[in-house]
């Protein structure tokens, strides 16, 4: 690791090691209400909507929605190789844990204060769920 | 986590692939709630709504070899005979449904195809662990019969029915089960419609466990299905109580085991009127069809809608979706004749949110549930939302008021 690098400690919840640019959404996510041939966010009103998380490291509070869909949407963005190269939350539930183990997404959370303080949209990070580490690279 | 020699060898596959991948997915879901170990489920309940995520991942685990311990009750599809004999679905359709039925029947499932189990085929006793998916069948075991459950999803459902064992953790202890928010009802409550919409009103009671005072009593089944299908189509819960009704809740104390709501909010008519006016179509024109039964319709339903049309025509579509139960004692009893001669239909097996309904996109349709309106809209179906007897008189008129 070099000088310039910042590490955070975080919690494992689906393994995997992904690095990308980051997007956040202040807003729970519906993967449904995602369209899986761009991965851009179609919810109306959504801290998203317009703006695509395909292929990065997704950053928001946790899951919502009906228990098949989550994963569905997850899945149908995965087959168009838009999916999140892994995401970092802040609210487990069982409908989204289990949809980001299932899809094999890495997903990590119990991330520190700081680390929601250096985030800047646009920068990027690598995500090691396996060592419970986030770094800014 | 600690997991028991029998565990362990599941996760290293003694007990086939299968089961191993099952075993390893809810190892992690444990791991991630901090789970100390597994224990035993007696009943499970699979969402799997014939969605293409589901049906790729029942298919990885059958053809890995596994198969079910505790045989799990299933959401619908759509009726395959039905509507391949109707001419409604396209042979890629039919193919999909026809899938997802030869998979869960080789996994060993109960193909009961109905999203209602918990007042039918597969009804939990007080305190009995369990593990059930699906948006109003969590919040009914919890809530109304005081089994235990986490919000499952479909998949971690099955993982478990092949286990035969969940994490424990979440409502499955006694500590996560108390309330957390005080939500005094000062809306006219007056008949199960009026819970579709109570349970609407997630984004302003917010996260937690909901404390409902203020309803009349008796509570019906209906109305306690109406109102976890909402709270769970508006927001995310796996649990509710309602004051000096349910099992759980006989007092402020037991509810709240003993500590303040962390928030308290009121509900109003106008909330439950403000709530309707953003989530249904405006009424006054003409509809095209008429469909009941999200959650699937009870006897009782059916037996309103057909008192209300005996010996009159319908002016258009009326569907009434059903489990096969509910059908088959409709039948007995006459009603299905009725609601036919009527020009109206009762379909077993079947959910609103399936290709089957493709002929109806981009029609208006009247129903009295908002989680009817809410997820075919991406199937382009369009829906307003009212009360049953108005949604029954509008479709023998083919207008409402």
């Amino acid at each position: 690791m070099s000088v310039n690098e910042k590490s955070f400690s975080c919690h494992r919840i689906s393994e995997g090691i992904a690095e990308g640019e980051v997007i956040v959404s202040k807003d729970d996510i519906m993967f449904y209400l995602i369209n899986p041939e761009t991965g851009e966010v179609i919810e109306k009103g959504h801290d998203l909507e317009g703006k695509s998380i395909a292929g990065k490291i997704l950053v928001f509070p946790g899951g919502k929605g009906s228990s098949v869909v989550q994963a569905d949407g997850l899945y149908q963005l995965a087959m168009k190789q838009n999916a999140p190269k892994a995401m970092i939350i802040q609210n487990p539930d069982t409908v989204l844990v289990s949809s980001a183990i299932i899809m094999e997404v890495p997903m990590v959370d119990q991330l520190d204060e700081a680390f929601y303080a250096e985030l800047k949209e646009g920068c990027k990070v690598r995500v090691d769920a396996n060592s419970e580490q986030v770094v800014f690279i | 986590m600690e997991l028991t020699k029998f565990e362990r060898e599941m996760l290293e596959g003694k007990h086939g692939e299968g089961t191993a991948i099952a075993m390893k997915i809810q190892a992690a879901i444990g791991d991630s709630f901090h789970a100390k170990r597994m224990v035993p489920i007696t009943r499970a309940h699979v969402a799997l709504s014939n969605q293409e995520a589901d049906l790729w991942f029942a298919e990885k685990l059958l053809k890995a070899g596994a198969h079910c311990k505790i045989p799990p009750t299933v959401n619908p599809g759509f009726n395959l005979n039905y509507f391949t004999s109707a001419g409604k679905v396209t042979d890629e359709f039919a193919s999909l449904m026809q899938r997802t039925h030869n998979t869960y029947k080789a996994l060993g499932a109960v193909l009961s195809y109905n999203c209602t189990p918990y007042i039918q085929t597969n009804v939990p006793f007080f305190g009995e662990i369990t593990a059930f998916s699906e948006s109003s069948a969590t919040p009914y075991i919890n809530s109304v019969w005081g089994a235990r459950s986490n919000r499952e999803a479909a998949q971690s459902a099955l993982c478990a029915a092949i286990t035969g064992v969940v994490p424990e953790y979440g409502l499955l202890l006694d500590e996560n089960r108390f309330g957390d928010i005080l939500v005094n009802v000062e809306a006219d409550i007056k008949s199960d419609f009026e819970y579709q919409l109570l349970g609407y009103m997630g984004k302003k009671i917010g996260p937690g466990i909901p404390v409902f005072t203020g309803l009349p009593t008796p509570i019906t089944p209906e109305s306690f299905m109406n109102l976890g299908a909402q709270l769970n189509t508006s927001g995310a819960y796996g649990m509710y109580h309602v004051l000096g009704v349910t099992p759980e809740a006989p007092t402020m104390e037991a509810a709240f085991g003993g500590k303040e709501p962390k928030r308290i909010v009121t509900i109003t008519n106008d909330d439950l009127k403000e709530i309707l006016s953003q989530i249904s179509e405006p009424g006054e024109q003409k509809i095209d069809f008429a469909m009941f039964g999200c959650p699937h319709f009870t006897l009782r339903q059916v037996q309103i809608i057909a008192e209300r049309i005996r010996g009159k025509k319908l002016a258009v579509e009326m569907w009434i979706l059903t489990s096969s139960h509910t059908k088959e004692m409709a039948d007995r009893m006459g009603l299905l004749e009725t609601i036919r001669e009527s020009g109206g239909d009762i379909v077993s097996d079947t959910c609103p949110d399936q290709p089957c309904w493709h002929y109806l996109s981009g029609k208006t349709g009247i129903t009295d549930s908002p989680k009817c309106a809410y997820y075919p809209k991406r199937r382009g179906l369009n829906f307003i939302i009212r009360d049953l007897e108005t949604c029954i008189d509008a479709a023998l008129k083919g207008e409402i008021d």
